[in-house]
Formats: C-alpha cells, sequence, structure tokens
C-alpha cells in the first residue's frame, strides 16, 4: 500500500506539472496583446467557472451527500453576502461553511 | 536572482480583506483530514501538497484512490481536472514574461499556478513594473502554496476530531470562494460572458460526458465568449 500511495502521490503530480510546464512553454511565444492571448485568457476563465459550477451542481466526494436545497440556500446567501460586505471574499466563504454544517446536522 | 522587495510585497499579498488564505486554508484542512483517512502517513500528505499543490487534483486523486482507481486512471482523473490549468498558465505568463529575467524562474514558478494565487496575480500584474512581476508572483506562489501545506498538516492532525458535517463545511468553502472570486472578476462583456457561459455549459456537459464536461464546457464557453468579446470592443 505504502508504494502506491507514493505512486500515486507522483503520478498526479506530473498530472499536474505537465499542464503547467506547456503552459509556460506555449507563453513564450505569446504576446500579451495579441488575439491569441484574449482567447486563452477566456478559455482559463470559462475552465475554471466551469468546474466551479460543476463542483457545486454535480459534486464529488463529501459535498455530493448534502441536500442539494441546503446547497443552493448556501449559494444565494453566500452571494448576498459577497455584494453585501462590499465584494469581500472573507466573510461569505466563512458563514459558507458554518451554514452548511449547521443545515446538515439539523 | 530574485529582487527581495517584490517578493516580500507578493508574499505579504495574501493578508488583508480578500484573503484567499481562509478559503484555501480550509480547503487543505479538509484534504489533510481525507489523506489521512485514506491511509496516508503525514509525511505522505505533506509529499501530496508539496508536489500537486492544485486542489481539484488532489481531491480526484483521493476519489480514485477511494474506489480503488488504478495508476493510469489516476493519471487520467487528476490529468483532467488540472488540465485548465494549462489555458490558466497562457494567460498569466505572458503579463510575466521580461527578456532579463531567467527562464528558469517561470518554469519553477509555473508550480504555484493554482485557482487562489493565479486570482490574486491577475487582479495585481498591473501595479507592479513588468520587470519584477515574476518575482512578486514568486512571492504570492510561495506565501499560498506554504499556507497548503501547513493546512494539510492541520487537517491531518485535526481528522479525529472533526465530524462528518463539519468536512462537508469544509469542502463547500473552496467552490463558494472561487465562485464570489469569479463574480468579482466580471468587469468586461468579454470575461462576464466567459464567467457565465462557462458556469452554464460546464453543468450541461456532464449530461454527454461528466469526465470531460470541464474541458468541453469551458473551450466552447470560452471560445463563444472570445468572439462576443471582440465583435464588442472587448
Amino acid at each position: 500500500m505504502a508504494s502506491n500511495i507514493i505512486l500515486a502521490i507522483l503520478v498526479t503530480s506530473i498530472a499536474t506539472y505537465s499542464s503547467r510546464f506547456l503552459g509556460v512553454l506555449t507563453s513564450e511565444k505569446i504576446d500579451e496583446n495579441s488575439k491569441v492571448y484574449r482567447w486563452f485568457n477566456c478559455l482559463a476563465y470559462s475552465t475554471l467557472a466551469a468546474l466551479i459550477s460543476r463542483m457545486i451542481i454535480f459534486p464529488a466526494g463529501l459535498l455530493s451527500e448534502s441536500d442539494y436545497i441546503i446547497r443552493l440556500i448556501v449559494i444565494i446567501t453566500s452571494i448576498l453576502i459577497f455584494f453585501l460586505s462590499k465584494k469581500n471574499l472573507v466573510y461569505p466563504t466563512v458563514f459558507s461553511a458554518i451554514m452548511l454544517t449547521l443545515l446538515n446536522s439539523y | 536572482m530574485i529582487n527581495p522587495k517584490y517578493f516580500f510585497k507578493g508574499l505579504l499579498s495574501v493578508k488583508g480583506v480578500n484573503s484567499p488564505a481562509v478559503a484555501l486554508g480550509a480547503s487543505f484542512v479538509a484534504i489533510g483530514a481525507l489523506l489521512k483517512n485514506l491511509g496516508f502517513s503525514i509525511q505522505e500528505s505533506i509529499f501530496s501538497t508539496f508536489l500537486t499543490y492544485a486542489l481539484p487534483g488532489s481531491l480526484a486523486m483521493a476519489e480514485s484512490m477511494l474506489i480503488g482507481a488504478s495508476i493510469i486512471n489516476i493519471f487520467l482523473a487528476v490529468w483532467l481536472v488540472n488540465a485548465r490549468l494549462y489555458p490558466m498558465t497562457v494567460s498569466l505568463m505572458p503579463l510575466l514574461i521580461h527578456k532579463t529575467q531567467p527562464k528558469w524562474k517561470y518554469y519553477l514558478s509555473c508550480h504555484f499556478i493554482a485557482v487562489s494565487s493565479w486570482l490574486i496575480m491577475k487582479s495585481n500584474y498591473e501595479k507592479i513594473e513588468k520587470k519584477y512581476r515574476i518575482d512578486f508572483w514568486m512571492g504570492i506562489g510561495t506565501a499560498t502554496w506554504l499556507i497548503g501545506i501547513f493546512s494539510t498538516i492541520l487537517g491531518y492532525i485535526s481528522a479525529d476530531y472533526l465530524n462528518k458535517d463539519m468536512m462537508m463545511g469544509l469542502a463547500i468553502v473552496n467552490p463558494i470562494y472561487f465562485m464570489c472570486a469569479m463574480i468579482g472578476v466580471m468587469k468586461t462583456i468579454q470575461l462576464t460572458s466567459a464567467i457565465i457561459l462557462g458556469a452554464l455549459l460546464g453543468p450541461t456537459f456532464y449530461f454527454i460526458s461528466p469526465e470531460w464536461c470541464v474541458l468541453y464546457g469551458g473551450v466552447v464557453a470560452g471560445s463563444i465568449a472570445f468572439f462576443i468579446g471582440e465583435r464588442n470592443g472587448k
């Protein structure tokens, strides 16, 4: 088992670093004012947005055991707090954890 | 070598009202606890965050191991969720590249690319002189990476005290933080459409392929947003 864990860690880090490495390699030929750069910028934000909404709507692991309605309530309230706190990022995140924990235990 | 003034400026940029430290910390506490439950030793858990440091990838590894996936399947699962790091790197590095700076800095510091560090850099780079942006970036990266490692240790140690509901609470912190941060950067037509379309298309493609939905959704949404933006003068 122990050697499997080490192997899994190594494989995970290689799979992760490869995308970063290829990114730097590609960046050497791209000017920040070019259209290609703007396209990549759109891809980066849209892929991230796709990942985040997938994590919330179709969560894997533990989060999938929480009720759909509870998650929706937490998300909407967090967005409200974000705007009410003049776009502060700490308040909604701290609040979301406490709210989900409490709603789940009742 | 590294300019200490800019490096420390980057290092200290993780504190303040929009600090990602809380969200980042909470997520890695969850990872630390998850890895302990999977049978990792503390050294292996540290090693994992040290070498990978991209949360969805570590989660994919843990979930694959939980269902007893093969090494090849672990590789694929991680690669699929972390392939987003490629466009993220390409949309960050051209802002930092300066001909007087050595290449090793870029190939080493790309390891720090993860959502939180990337978002901080993207919203602060204009304030930094281009020559020193890479040093500033290395500071941000080092700080967020260290928060990740320390939180993994904390999560590993506190695993026995965390019940299921608390673990669930920790698990939602990261997507909520990212979601709010994304809403915060919706300033141009191009970026706003990229984010909204991505958020809609990602889950839509889930019905076609759960594994590939993030990449399919991201590429289609990003390309549409690019054209919308170009037509409307950004």
